[in-house]
């Protein structure tokens, strides 16, 4: 999988998880461009993408995770293995 | 929504969370209750997910979420936010995180004696305190298994194992439910099992998120709540249709013959059915009446339901359609004749066809997505149809009721005078003011009577204990017994004495088993004797219209009261003058107090 299909598939799991068809994320996104993207919600961000790509996130990746493009990252090294 | 049934995908329902529950906020007739959430540990997806399990159930909650495991301070010395939301359902999720003092190796047994006891002393403090407090239903979790055993197998038998002490912790949780009311316990103990403990108990999400269990385990968790609530508002079902070949037994009755059928101990695919029907029989001790729907030759039915190695007889059944006709229409058919609403059917055929139709055709009713045989069970339990929250003995009786109707209709058909019918009856009836043995009953028929309802006003069983204690209410039920026995209470009337010589009728319902046989008038008799007595002049009656209650759109008219308002909705609002005297209207049924 490349990377431009997936932000195309992460781009629709925050469209579900934000309720919020305009969202359009980037590697720079973070949880300030993003109204609803409180600390409550990441959680089930996190949940959201985890089955989206099959795949689970660790404590230590999760609280040093800065922006979008770390997401991707994380998910590129994980599905690639 | 077939989306919130089980088995449900939890990646659907978290992910779509909020387009569901747009959906589900455009049903009319939502119920509004106010839920506290006192939480030990994180609440908010329990509380989102719940939400919308409770408004696919007809509920609509307002919450109040405590701060973070401050469930204990909320409820102990409270606050002004909780004081002024009233809750109806006080919901504490308190898990094996908020266990303060566990057993060591070091402690005698007196020690830990004492120690669960003080654990328990907490809790029962804290039930204590929010009953006094609030007049509310409480939900309170039990505990989980722990995660680790130290002790390994003995963590289980040894007093100094946590698996020990979180046992005996429960135990007295159960005690305690036992003997309070309005008290139920959420079994998180048989929920996480039926999960998985090793994932229910995923520490990731304790460590990052203080969720004591992951999050992909929450729907199962809000699932369970909301079934107790549903139960608590009388939104359980009431009756099973049934299909007959590959449901009831194993084979087609009438290409394999009764000999050939797949049922009893010899083989495990007779064996599996076996079970199925024995799990449905012990329904009927829970009061669910238990119908038949089958495209088959009558003959052949019976004959099926008559083999001996089957446990389901034909005297199990209320009522036994086996016919060609569309299994929505027999459906319906039977709502009729059983004077029931169609959706408060569970209706369970293994073809998933007709499931397609009946629930296409017949609003509310269940079809649970059964696939194999030996999964039957599982699938129908887990959905919680039936979920036991206020259990009174007539539901030890329910087959027996509906089987007497069907003689009594029997019998109506002999009479060309429906008065004379009615005289043959030998109708007796107590009508009388509460008693403290009635007020569980009286509050489930509050909660199940949507035809003949008037108000449809819910009263939970804390609510009937309060009119109970209030004076400013006249209060009635009625009971009714005839030749061929007895129906219990079946009737309730509860109105509001007003700027003192007025009677509100805040509550006039009625069991459908015991329509036309003037029962309501014996009980406007004595509601007026009783106003009379209390120096009443008028008495205002109310009709609200429901999708549910049209059946009782005259009542006051036929009861003689003058409509004096109807708005837009068709509310109406009646009164009937009372100081110049009054004719009773009942002469059929010989009532005592």
């Amino acid at each position: 999988m490349d990377k431009s299909e997936i932000y195309e598939r992460l781009n629709n799991v925050f469209r579900d998880v934000f309720d919020d068809d305009e969202i359009v994320v980037n590697e720079n996104t973070t949880s300030s461009d993003i109204e609803d993207w409180d600390s409550l919600e990441h959680i089930n961000l996190i949940v959201a993408v985890e089955q989206e790509f099959g795949m689970k996130f660790n404590m230590g990746e999760v609280t040093k995770m800065k922006n979008v493009g770390e997401m991707v990252d994380i998910i590129i090294s994980r599905i690639n293995k | 929504m077939k989306e919130l049934e089980y088995p449900f995908d939890v990646n659907y329902i978290m992910k779509n969370k909020k387009k569901i529950k747009r959906e589900l906020l455009e049903k009319q007739g939502l119920l509004e209750k106010n839920i506290a959430i006192l939480g030990g540990s994180t609440t908010s997806e329990i509380k989102n997910i719940l939400e919308i399990f409770l408004l696919d159930y007809g509920i609509k909650p307002t919450f109040y979420e405590s701060e973070y495991n401050k469930y204990w301070e909320d409820a102990m010395f409270g606050n002004e936010e909780l004081d002024n939301f009233k809750p109806d359902i006080i919901y504490i999720h308190t898990t094996n995180r908020n266990i303060t003092q566990y057993p060591t190796m070091y402690d005698d047994e007196k020690t830990i004696s004492e120690m669960l006891n003080s654990e328990y002393t907490k809790f029962e403090k804290m039930w204590k305190k929010l009953e006094e407090k609030f007049n509310a239903t409480i939900i309170q979790n039990n505990f989980e298994y722990p995660y680790y055993r130290l002790l390994g197998n003995k963590d289980a038998s040894d007093i100094h194992g946590r698996t020990n002490f979180i046992t005996r912790l429960n135990q007295r949780f159960y005690d305690y439910a036992n003997s309070a009311k309005n008290f139920f316990i959420n079994d998180i103990n048989y929920v996480s099992s039926c999960y998985g403990l090793d994932r229910w108990a995923n520490q990731f999400y304790w460590h990052m998120y203080k969720y004591a269990l992951e999050v992909p385990a929450i729907p199962y968790l809000s699932f369970n709540i909301a079934k107790i609530i549903k139960s608590v508002y009388g939104k359980n079902k009431k009756a099973f249709v049934l299909d007959l070949d590959n449901t009831l037994w194993g084979g087609i009755v009438g290409d394999d013959g009764v000999e050939n059928l797949a049922i009893g101990p010899e083989v495990p695919s007779g064996q599996v059915y076996s079970e199925f029907q024995q799990y449905l029989k012990d329904h009927k001790s829970l009061g669910i009446i238990l119908n038949i729907d089958s495209k088959n030759e009558h003959e052949n039915a019976i004959a099926g339901l008559n083999h001996p190695a089957g446990t389901l007889k034909p005297e199990d059944f209320i009522i036994i359609k086996a016919n060609w006709n569309p299994k929505n229409l027999n459906v319906k058919d039977i709502a009729e004749e059983l004077n029931l609403g169609a959706d408060s059917f569970v209706f369970v055929d293994d073809n998933p066809a007709e499931r397609k139709i009946v629930e296409n055709y017949v609003d509310g009713i269940a079809t649970p997505e059964i696939d194999v045989p030996e999964n039957y069970i599982t699938i129908i339990d887990r959905n919680g149809y039936f979920e036991v929250t206020n259990f009174s003995n007539e539901d030890l009786k329910k087959s027996e009721l509906y089987k007497d109707n069907a003689k009594r209709s029997q019998m109506m058909a002999t009479f060309e005078n429906y008065d004379d019918y009615l005289l043959s009856l030998k109708m007796k009836a107590e009508i009388s003011t509460f008693k403290p043995i009635y007020l569980e009953r009286i509050s489930q028929l509050s909660n199940k009577s949507n035809q003949f309802n008037l108000t449809t006003k819910r009263y939970s069983l804390a609510d009937i204990e309060e009119v109970d204690q209030d004076d400013n209410y006249i209060k009635l039920y009625g009971k009714l017994e005839d030749i061929f026995g007895d129906n219990g209470v079946i009737t309730v009337v509860i109105g509001n004495i007003k700027n003192k010589d007025e009677l509100h009728i805040d509550l006039w319902i009625m069991s459908c088993r015991v329509l036309k046989r003037n029962m309501e008038f014996a009980m406007m008799d004595m509601l007026v004797k009783k106003a009379q007595e209390r120096n009443i002049k008028t008495i205002y009656g109310y009709y609200y219209p429901t999708l549910k209650n049209k059946m009782v759109n005259n009542f006051y008219d036929l009861q003689g009261f003058e409509e004096v308002s109807c708005d837009e909705q068709g509310n109406k609002v009646y009164k009937l003058d009372i100081s110049k005297g009054y004719t009773n209207k009942n002469n059929v049924i010989e009532v005592k107090e």
